[in-house]
């Protein structure tokens, strides 16, 4: 067994009193796909919100339990927390362009983290566009405004911004839930390519996406891990009942 | 009557109503540029007054009220923005900033009279700043910062909320996403706010009636502890305080007040519609 790159360990979260996740215990292998789903209100967004501390930004809320990124508690005081969010990359359900161009979205994160050298944002300006597949698309287009771009086109920026950052974890909550299926198709393709290099969780907008892109796959009802196991095994042969009613369309 | 002539009727009386909100406006302006136009002349803006104030010009009322209004922003745009940034993206919601926000709603209504005998009690005599510009510019700041927080708060908290997620998932600090998208995109609605809080302090009287305006000084302050004279008080002492005043030069001083005030107003559409277009998103 690889060691984790993420370790959750019996986490429980609610939004005032009303607990969203009930002490839920999984570990992440690096480089891998792993999906959270099921019907909504199960705590897979705030789950995935939990691993780069952005539900910070929410008041009111309470926490059990640790989440450890290589072995570290990120809930530690110590955590520099920008520093961890540069580490773990997020990508929205909607497409969220800054305002501005093309090029100041993707070099948003390094502006911040106070990265000056010409060549090397021009370099990593390509490189992430072209791992999130977009580059062809946009490379005369880098000092347009971002939202002349098509919603998918968008989504696919927003994707090379995290990148751009060089994470190690990116987190992609319903990326394509605004997208049509040619756009969804890229956006998925880049995925696979991604992988080899990141550790991704997503949370898909289908479950037929969900078996599509899987290694791993967990399954969330009402804030409880119903099932985790590898892609193959969960959508194929599902151990629990509730995971077969979700996944062969039953409910949900 | 049938449908289609009480439509016609109602139309017409709506507009008509509509021409009445205008009507006072187009009659002040018409009025005092007709009547005070003669009086306007490049001496008539240049120079002192003289024979008690029925000749000459309004030379250190003008200098006196540009003055007053660089003196409050000054005092009150650091305040004022400063202020609601905290407000609006800081603070939580706690009795405190309720209190906050309530002092400042309360401190908008307040009687301008009321800030001048504030002004008089605190900066003038308590603080022995005397009748001075630095006391008249702290009072005009204080009855300025509502309008000006207000605005600003407004334009900050309608910048979408998930520009600031996105710049704290990429490693952004609050500040960061604050300086790089929040302040500028709410930064037309900013200016417009300081604009009209400024052009409200430039046009009242009230309250440096007793803080730093004087009946007649014909000439320049020298420091921000001099009194000067202001155009709003020039204004009421010619009108009500001089007997025998040349009507024509009570109209040509506000024929200046109004064409001061008028295109600050302006200059706040234009900066507005300006940044409106350069919105990107």
């Amino acid at each position: 067994m690889v060691e984790a790159k993420i370790h959750i360990d019996k986490v429980s979260y609610a939004y005032g009193e009303n607990w969203v996740l009930n002490d839920v215990t999984l570990d992440i292998a690096p480089n891998s796909v792993t999906v959270f789903f099921g019907p909504a209100g199960g705590g897979k967004t705030t789950l995935l919100r939990l691993i780069n501390r952005l539900n910070d930004l929410v008041e009111g809320t309470q926490m059990k339990g640790r989440i450890l990124v290589d072995g570290q508690d990120i809930y530690n005081s110590e955590i520099h927390i920008p520093t961890l969010r540069r580490r773990v990359g997020m990508v929205f359900a909607l497409p969220l362009p800054l305002p501005g161009t093309v090029r100041e979205n993707v070099l948003y994160g390094l502006k911040l983290a106070g990265v000056k050298d010409r060549s090397r944002l021009d370099e990593i300006l390509e490189q992430s566009l072209t791992q999130s597949a977009l580059w062809d698309e946009v490379k005369d287009r880098l000092d347009h405004l971002a939202v002349a771009l098509s919603g998918g086109q968008q989504q696919r920026l927003c994707i090379a911004r995290s990148l751009a950052l060089e994470p190690d974890i990116l987190l992609l909550d319903e990326p394509t839930s605004g997208l049509d299926p040619i756009s969804t198709r890229k956006v998925e393709d880049s995925l696979f390519t991604l992988k080899e290099h990141y550790t991704v969780i997503i949370v898909p907008h289908s479950i037929q996406q969900a078996a599509r892109i899987a290694d791993k796959a967990a399954f969330f009802l009402m804030g409880n891990l119903v099932e985790y196991a590898a892609g193959t095994e969960l959508f194929t042969r599902p151990r629990k009942k509730k995971t077969e009613e979700y996944v062969t369309g039953r409910f949900g | 009557m049938s449908r289609y002539r009480m439509q016609r009727l109602g139309f017409a009386l709506l507009t008509l109503i509509s021409l009445v909100v205008v009507a006072p406006i187009l009659a002040v302006i018409g009025i005092i540029l007709v009547e005070g136009m003669g009086a306007i002349s490049w001496e008539f803006i240049t120079a002192m007054p003289f024979d008690g104030m029925k000749q000459g010009g309004i030379f250190p009322a003008l200098v006196g009220t540009l003055l007053l209004t660089l003196g409050t922003a000054v005092v009150a745009i650091p305040i004022g923005v400063g202020g609601t940034i905290y407000l609006a993206e800081y603070a939580r919601d706690t009795l405190v900033t309720r209190c906050i926000r309530l002092a400042i709603v309360n401190l908008a209504g307040i009687p301008s009279i009321v800030y001048g005998l504030f002004g008089l009690g605190m900066f003038v005599l308590f603080l022995r700043m005397g009748t001075s510009i630095l006391a008249g510019a702290l009072t005009l700041a204080i009855m300025t910062l509502p309008v000006i927080i207000s605005t600003a708060e407004e334009s900050l908290r309608s910048v979408p909320t998930e520009f600031r997620t996105v710049s704290a998932s990429l490693g952004g600090t609050r500040w960061q996403g604050i300086r790089y998208i929040i302040l500028p995109q709410a930064l037309p609605g900013i200016i417009t706010g300081i604009i009209l809080g400024l052009l409200r302090a430039a046009g009242e009287t009230a309250p440096i009636l007793f803080t730093v305006a004087a009946f007649f000084l014909p000439r320049l302050p020298q420091s921000p502890f001099d009194p000067t004279m202001a155009l709003p008080y020039h204004l009421y002492v010619i009108s009500t305080q001089v007997p025998g005043m040349p009507i024509h030069i009570q109209h040509g001083t506000a024929l200046v007040l109004l064409a001061l005030v008028l295109s600050m107003n302006l200059f706040a559409t234009i900066i507005r519609s300006y940044f409106r277009r350069r919105r990107q998103w």
